[in-house]
């Protein structure tokens, strides 16, 4: 079965490469989506079918955070794993996604092999690897 | 170790690391200085990153537009034959990770920083200054030759006011990404 990612990062060049990655990763990706913040991750969540989300959570406008606890909050979105992906290493913002549902994060800089990795961890059960 | 040596190793760990997992690229360590909160001229890319807390001030990565766009070919395994948006965007996320990690260091000593989203400048011929009193710490990077400058300042903030200027006379442009 072929999954649809959704990547969640104010940086083009970090959505760009985490498309690169993924691809690599040898899962069964039907469609990478993009989103620039989380407001427009919600937008992607409304219009598309997603099996799994990778969020930065410094962004503007909506940050991962928020994102997440708006996508916990949904009886519809609630059951989809989001990874945070980001340069945040403090116990705090870390420790704040994974009590609002995180299934794991991935810190800035990754290597291909700790994407895959996680995602292993996380999804191997739910998603073709 | 004081807090100058600790954010000297911590820059020089954060840049290598990220230019080694990013990039696949070995960058070599070159000279650090301390300098006064003096403006100075810029020309090419110069990106910034703000850090608050208990200690506040600013991160900054500045390179020649070559240097950019072949951090940018480097990061994303694409051409980049001029600076465009997205080598501005690559070096930004390159400051956020840069930074990003000597703050989770910093924080084992300072306390909880926060990071602003970076704010890149592109041009010739401007001058960047930043309106606290806080010494920087500069260290040079160098890449086949090419330099590339990572500087950071930090106070308590109680005497923290970075607020940065950019002045330009010619050809500059800012871009928040």
């Amino acid at each position: 079965m072929e999954s649809n990612v959704l990547v969640v990062d104010d940086s083009a060049a970090i959505r760009k490469i985490l498309q690169r990655v993924l691809r690599q990763t040898g899962m069964s990706i039907h469609t990478i989506h993009e989103a620039g913040d989380g407001q427009e991750a919600l937008g992607v969540l409304g219009a598309q079918k997603v099996d799994l989300v990778l969020s930065d959570i410094n962004m503007p406008k909506m940050d991962g955070l928020q994102l997440l606890a708006s996508m916990k909050a949904s009886p519809q979105w609630r059951s989809i794993p989001v990874v945070m992906i980001t340069t945040e290493g403090g116990e705090t913002k870390v420790s704040e996604a994974v009590k609002l549902g995180a299934a794991g994060y991935v810190r800035k800089p990754f290597t291909a092999d700790q994407i895959k990795e996680k995602l292993a961890g996380i999804l191997e059960p739910a998603l073709p690897l | 170790m004081n807090l100058n040596e600790i954010i000297v190793q911590s820059l020089t760990q954060s840049t290598i690391q990220v230019f080694s997992t990013m990039l696949g690229v070995e960058i070599q360590c070159g000279d650090t200085t301390v300098n006064a909160g003096m403006p100075e001229a810029n020309e090419g890319v110069v990106s910034f990153i703000g850090v608050a807390g208990s200690w506040a001030g600013t991160g900054s990565v500045s390179c020649t537009p070559a240097m950019a766009c072949r951090i940018c070919a480097q990061m994303l395994m694409c051409e980049a034959p001029a600076v465009n948006e997205e080598v501005l965007d690559t070096v930004a996320e390159l400051t956020n990770m840069i930074i990003g990690s000597v703050k989770t260091e910093l924080e084992q000593h300072l306390g909880p920083l926060g990071l602003s989203i970076p704010t890149v400048v592109y041009g010739r011929n401007f001058k960047t200054k930043s309106a606290g009193n806080a010494e920087w710490i500069v260290m040079h990077f160098q890449w086949d030759g090419e330099d590339l400058v990572v500087k950071l300042c930090l106070e308590p903030k109680e005497q923290a006011a970075h607020v940065m200027f950019h002045t330009s006379s010619t050809d500059a442009c800012a871009l928040d990404v």
